[in-house]
């Protein structure tokens, strides 16, 4: 089945680590992601923090190619996009909104196209149809879920799980076998997209959610966002530094747990691209 | 005139209770009208399409931003600073540029008042208005160099980014150490095939310069 | 009509001078019809209603119209005057030539004539006016109060104490309410149970009080004075003749992990139970859903074989009895609002991040009542749920869910700054050495001695408040973490507590919308039921003969809910005074030959006051189906009027025929 895929700009840069986790593991389950023809950046934090205009111009370019190549669902697995698609979308139901945008990316947007996030791609599948194609079991794994930001907020826009109290990762994962930890810092903010502008602030961030999973029993952290990735793991050796604390915490994208429990190897899956390495 | 704002005020036979280097609270005065503070309150209120009277400074919004305890002016408290009209000190605050954007504030407050939305507002208008805190500097460096990144790739080119940042910042501060902070990594990252010498650019690039042009001549 | 009298007066300065109230009379008296016109100063007056007294006996007037100022001003005072000399009240008109004339025009001819116009109307339509009877209807002398709080028994006590007999339902095995299970009140720290039980008992054993506790109200028909009500009696399986509430059944019940409703699951009860020792009635109930012997037919038996007087019946059935009544009260009282889930109409709702329903040391206002009270399930001694360790440092965290727009009520709860610095003292005189924190945006404290007592907390049993609302509170290095702010002093607080008490909005008790409809009483978006006017009609609704007292109508404490119940209570003692009440004549009539039985009005009537009805002759043969005004409830709005097909519905005293010939005479 096809789905409209919508990378962004990480996915194809220095997270391209999750895009072979995410690819792999859906090929498994047979989904072919189909990138949208000539996408553009979605304007990430720059855009929303310095032009309004931008902001909202960039992700209405790239719904309305969604449109122009007919996909009803697309798939965004970098949740500051995926949320600034919805956002556009939210704002378009208003006509001047749409009829303006609409001119200033050339080309008409309607907003028809879903926009769906990882767990939500998981979801769709269904979690019985899941349960029942799992080849390893994952109960050597105790994970932390970690949601971070934009995948829950603003509630009102992307209307997904609890913006509190989220628990989809966790039925999920509860289907693959594996053990998930009740802590407190699931939506805690690991400082995005500061890690080169304002490294001191994500470390910060980093440590206290790393302590707080580490606190509430859990090996490893899994997330679903290409940035909280980086933060977690690739600086995890700075934050190691910086607050004299070992976490030895493997981070894992969802999809590299899913692609695990249906039988596929750490390599296939990009696992043994991550910095900090598996447990 | 509300002079909230004196930054640096030296002490002078005029005013010999100032002591040098301190930043005075001085009078709010909101008997005197001043429309340009009121027309500064109403760009922001109308680039984050929220109303700042409808906050009644419960404080949630502080209490719950992760980077609040960093900040010199919390976030419910720049909101106040807009009530009483003295947009000045909000524009030229750290506070807005040490903002994550993780949208907990908005997302919490109890008056629907969109918090994280002004805070994008304040830096969109403090860069127009040549506001910006020096502190900050090394953020703004960044995200400008982002765009203009995206403007003329449509997609971000990360080792074109990294260099002009670092380069950008290191001439400026004069901290040339900068240029190599991170460059361990470098090889890691070779390893792990996350440094890509060479990306893809996006197909029809003439749109998104028209775009950026477009967004920025509404601007002004 | 031939001999109608105008009587236009001056009313001092406010009408004489615009109007030229001498020529208004002369003009007037030139009108058919118009036997004398005078004009005097002040017509309400004692020399005014004497003169209109006079001239209806020496000129046999038989219809008068007094132009001067609104009716709702003094209509009464001059139909009382006509009654006085036999004439019926209903002929007497009004001209408003003050409030709508001299008080809004100041050009005075162009006053002078319209008042001139004013009374040619109310001349044309007097003409027409019916000698109309006041409606007297039997009123049964006994009253209905819904709920045994504290609101309730007050109002039981004062009516029973007048003289009637009252019928108090009650859906909780015992009467009480929340305030019986409060540790200590504010401002004076009275015990609760202690100022309450004298009460309880007083209801129990009242002569006039028919008690039905374990019951709930399951139909309301009738309407003011003579209303019919159907009441469920719930199964109890406990014979309330023959048990003595000794104690043997519930002290050898082997199913005693129950959440206990009266101590919000911070402790337990067995499934045959009293809610607290000194319920009335003190005699328990089975809870049919937890005992296998009444849920499935197959059980232990147990309480049975131990109660000496035979009292338990395990094939007991819900049984409705009906009572008659005059007088209804509602005084269903309040309920906490839940965090811990989705609301239906919350715009976004629960709120996850106090973490209420996870962290087993986040409780709310009511469960910590119970837990420092003398009676809870700890003795009175202060333990955390989690672990029965003794909290040193409490944070009670005030407006949770109040003043929310995005997600909870928009409404302040009124009583959460007065029961927080309750609980930060009587958790202080517990814990000596424990430290109270307080996080709120403002306070509340308007009434008798309460600023004192709020200082009084804060001055000598010191307590912190900070001002600032929670955002999060996260569970680290084994203890909860509380993320506040002070706004002002401009910093974010964290504080490590061992217990949290969330102050969560008042809202009606569950059920009540339920309650209300049958009722045909109206309420807002929240469930609090209306009243009649917010200033000046607090305990009445829009329904006659059904009252409202307490916390059913909204957020307050208890010495304003017990005003409120002795209110409500004067105003069914108003009602039952004799045994029948009069109404205006001024209601819808149907004329039943030309009425097509279509209900149209029926429909819209906003007060339900038209039925079904048949017309019979006199042999009682069929002829034909009738809708019927009920004059007792009409209350004249005239809306039947405006959508009758068939012009059979008509406003008596504001008959269309009139109205058509106050216009008619003006053009």
């Amino acid at each position: 089945m096809n789905v409209g895929y919508y990378p962004g700009c990480a996915l194809h840069g220095s997270s391209n680590d999750y895009e072979q986790s995410l690819r792999a593991c859906l090929e498994t389950l047979g989904l072919k992601l189909k990138e949208v023809n000539g996408w553009i950046c979605c304007g990430a934090t720059a855009a929303h923090s310095l032009n309004n205009k931008l902001s909202m111009a960039l992700p209405a370019r790239n719904l309305a190619l969604a449109e122009q190549d007919g996909f009803k669902q697309v798939f965004a697995p970098c949740p500051l996009c995926s949320m600034q698609l919805l956002k556009v979308r939210e704002a378009i139901a208003d006509e001047d909104v749409r009829r303006e945008l609409s001119q200033v990316v050339e080309a008409d947007i309607s907003g028809k196209t879903e926009i769906l996030n990882l767990i939500q791609i998981f979801q769709n599948v269904g979690l019985d149809h899941l349960k029942a194609a799992v080849k390893n079991s994952l109960s050597s794994i105790t994970a932390a879920c970690y949601y971070g930001c934009l995948l829950l907020r603003p509630p009102k826009i992307v209307q997904f799980d609890d913006s509190e109290q989220p628990t989809s990762m966790e039925a999920l994962l509860s289907v693959l076998g594996a053990e998930t930890v009740d802590w407190s810092y699931k939506t805690e903010c690991c400082g995005a997209g500061m890690t080169m502008a304002s490294e001191e602030t994500v470390l910060s961030l980093a440590y206290k959610i790393l302590n707080n999973a580490s606190e509430h029993g859990a090996t490893s952290v899994v997330v679903a966002c290409p940035m909280c990735h980086i933060n977690l793991d690739m600086k995890q050796a700075a934050v190691e530094r910086r607050y004299g604390k070992k976490f030895n915490m493997t981070v894992y994208y969802l999809s590299d747990l899913v692609g695990l429990a249906l039988g596929l190897s750490a390599k296939q899956l990009g696992i043994d691209r991550h910095f900090v390495t598996e447990r | 005139m509300s002079n909230l704002s004196v930054p640096n005020a030296k002490t002078t036979p005029e005013n010999p209770h100032l002591l040098p280097g301190t930043l005075p609270k001085g009078i709010h005065n909101p008997n005197h009208r001043d429309d340009s503070n009121a027309a500064q309150v109403a760009l922001i209120e109308t680039l984050s399409k929220t109303k700042t009277a409808n906050c009644y400074k419960c404080g949630k919004c502080t209490a719950g931003c992760p980077v609040s305890e960093h900040m010199e002016i919390g976030p419910s408290q720049i909101i106040r600073l807009l009530q009483l009209g003295n947009v000045d000190k909000a524009l030229r605050s750290s506070s807005i540029w040490q903002c994550v954007s993780c949208l907990t504030c908005s997302s919490r407050c109890p008056k629907e008042v969109d918090c994280a939305a002004i805070m994008d507002a304040l830096r969109e208008v403090s860069l127009l208005q040549d506001k910006v805190n020096p502190q900050a500097q090394q953020i703004v460096t960044f995200q400008r160099a982002f765009l203009d990144n995206i403007r003329r790739n449509g997609r971000l080119n990360e080792l074109d980014l990294i260099a002009r940042f670092k380069s950008t910042v290191a001439l400026r501060t004069r901290e040339f150490s900068f240029l190599f902070k991170d460059a361990s990594l470098a090889p890691q990252l070779r390893r792990l095939k996350k440094l890509h010498l060479s990306q893809p650019r996006s197909k029809d690039l003439s749109v998104v310069d028209r775009i950026f042009a477009r967004c920025t001549e509404i601007e002004k | 009509m031939s001999r109608i009298g105008i009587f236009v007066c001056g009313c001092g300065e406010n009408i004489a001078r615009t109007v030229d109230v001498e020529l208004v009379a002369k003009r007037a008296g030139e009108l058919p019809g118009v036997a004398c016109a005078v004009a005097y100063k002040y017509m309400c007056s004692d020399p005014g209603q004497g003169m209109i007294r006079e001239k209806i006996a020496s000129e046999r007037l038989d219809g008068i119209v007094v132009a001067s100022c609104s009716p709702h001003m003094h209509l009464k005072t001059f139909r009382k005057a006509a009654q006085a000399n036999g004439l019926n009240p209903y002929l007497v008109e009004m001209a408003n030539i003050r409030e709508q004339c001299s008080w809004v025009h100041s050009d005075r001819e162009d006053a002078t004539q319209k008042a001139i116009e004013l009374i040619r109307m109310s001349v044309a339509k007097v003409r027409n006016n019916k000698a109309l009877k006041t409606i007297r209807v039997p009123v049964t002398r006994r009253a209905l109060v819904i709920g045994g709080g504290v609101a309730g028994i007050q109002a039981a006590l004062d009516i029973a104490d007048a003289g009637h007999e009252v019928v108090l339902v009650e859906r909780a095995p015992s009467i009480g309410g929340k305030m019986a299970g409060l540790s200590e009140t504010f401002p004076t720290l009275d015990c609760s149970q202690c100022i309450l039980t004298p009460r309880m008992v007083e209801v129990g054993q009242h002569p006039r009080i028919k008690l039905y506790s374990y019951s709930e109200v399951e139909a309301v028909d009738g309407f003011i004075g003579n209303f019919k009500i159907k009441i469920r009696k719930k199964a109890r399986f406990v014979d309330m003749d023959k048990c003595t509430g000794c104690g043997d059944c519930w002290n050898s019940c082997p199913l005693k992990k129950n959440p206990s409703e009266f101590d919000y699951s911070m402790g337990n009860r067995t499934a045959i139970y009293i809610p607290f020792p000194q319920a009335v009635p003190a005699r328990p109930v089975i809870d049919k859903n937890q005992c296998n012997r009444t849920k499935k037919g197959k059980g232990c038996g147990i309480c049975a074989k131990n109660c000496k007087s035979g009292a338990i019946n395990y094939d007991d059935q819900d049984t409705i009895v009906e009572e008659d009544v005059g007088a209804i009260v509602v005084a269903t009282g309040f309920g906490l609002y839940d965090i811990s889930k989705a609301q239906d109409k919350a715009a976004q709702s629960g709120y996850g991040e106090y973490g209420y329903g996870k962290y087993k040391d986040v409780i709310d206002s009511l469960q910590f009542e119970r837990l420092v009270s003398a009676s809870g399930p700890t003795g009175g001694v202060l333990k955390r749920p989690s672990d029965g360790v003794t909290p040193k440092n409490v944070v009670f965290i005030s407006c949770v869910g109040s003043r929310d727009n995005a997600k909870g009520v928009p409404y302040c709860s009124k009583i959460c700054c007065m029961y927080t610095a309750k609980h930060t003292m009587l958790y202080k005189h517990k814990i000596h050495d424990g430290q109270a924190h307080v996080f709120y945006m403002d306070i509340r404290s308007g009434g008798k001695g309460y600023d004192e007592f709020v200082r009084r907390a804060i001055e000598e049993d010191g307590a912190k408040y900070y001002r600032g609302r929670v955002s999060k509170i996260t569970q680290e290095s084994g203890h909860l973490m509380v993320r506040g702010a002070d706004t002002l002093a401009g910093t974010t607080v964290m504080i490590e507590a061992d217990l949290v008490v969330l102050a969560t909005a008042m809202q009606p008790a569950a059920g009540v919308e339920q309650l209300a409809q049958k009722l045909h009483v109206g309420y807002d978006q929240y469930g609090f039921l209306l009243e009649s006017h917010p200033k000046l009609r607090p305990v009445e609704t829009n329904v006659a003969g059904v009252f409202v007292a307490g916390a059913a109508q909204s957020p307050k404490d208890i010495p304003e809910s017990v005003a409120q119940a002795s209110a409500a209570a004067s105003k069914v003692q108003i009602l039952l005074a004799s045994d029948h009440v009069t109404r205006e004549p001024e209601v819808a009539t149907i004329a039943e030959q030309t009425c097509a039985a279509c209900y149209a009005c029926a429909h819209a009537c906003p007060y339900n006051a038209i039925e079904h009805a048949e017309v019979r002759t006199p042999r009682g043969v069929f002829v034909k189906n009738t809708a019927r005004v009920n004059p007792v409830i009409c209350m004249g709005c005239g809306t039947c009027v405006s959508v009758c097909p068939s012009k059979s519905a008509d406003l008596q005293g504001f008959a269309e025929q009139q109205i058509y010939a106050m216009l008619e005479s003006l053009i």
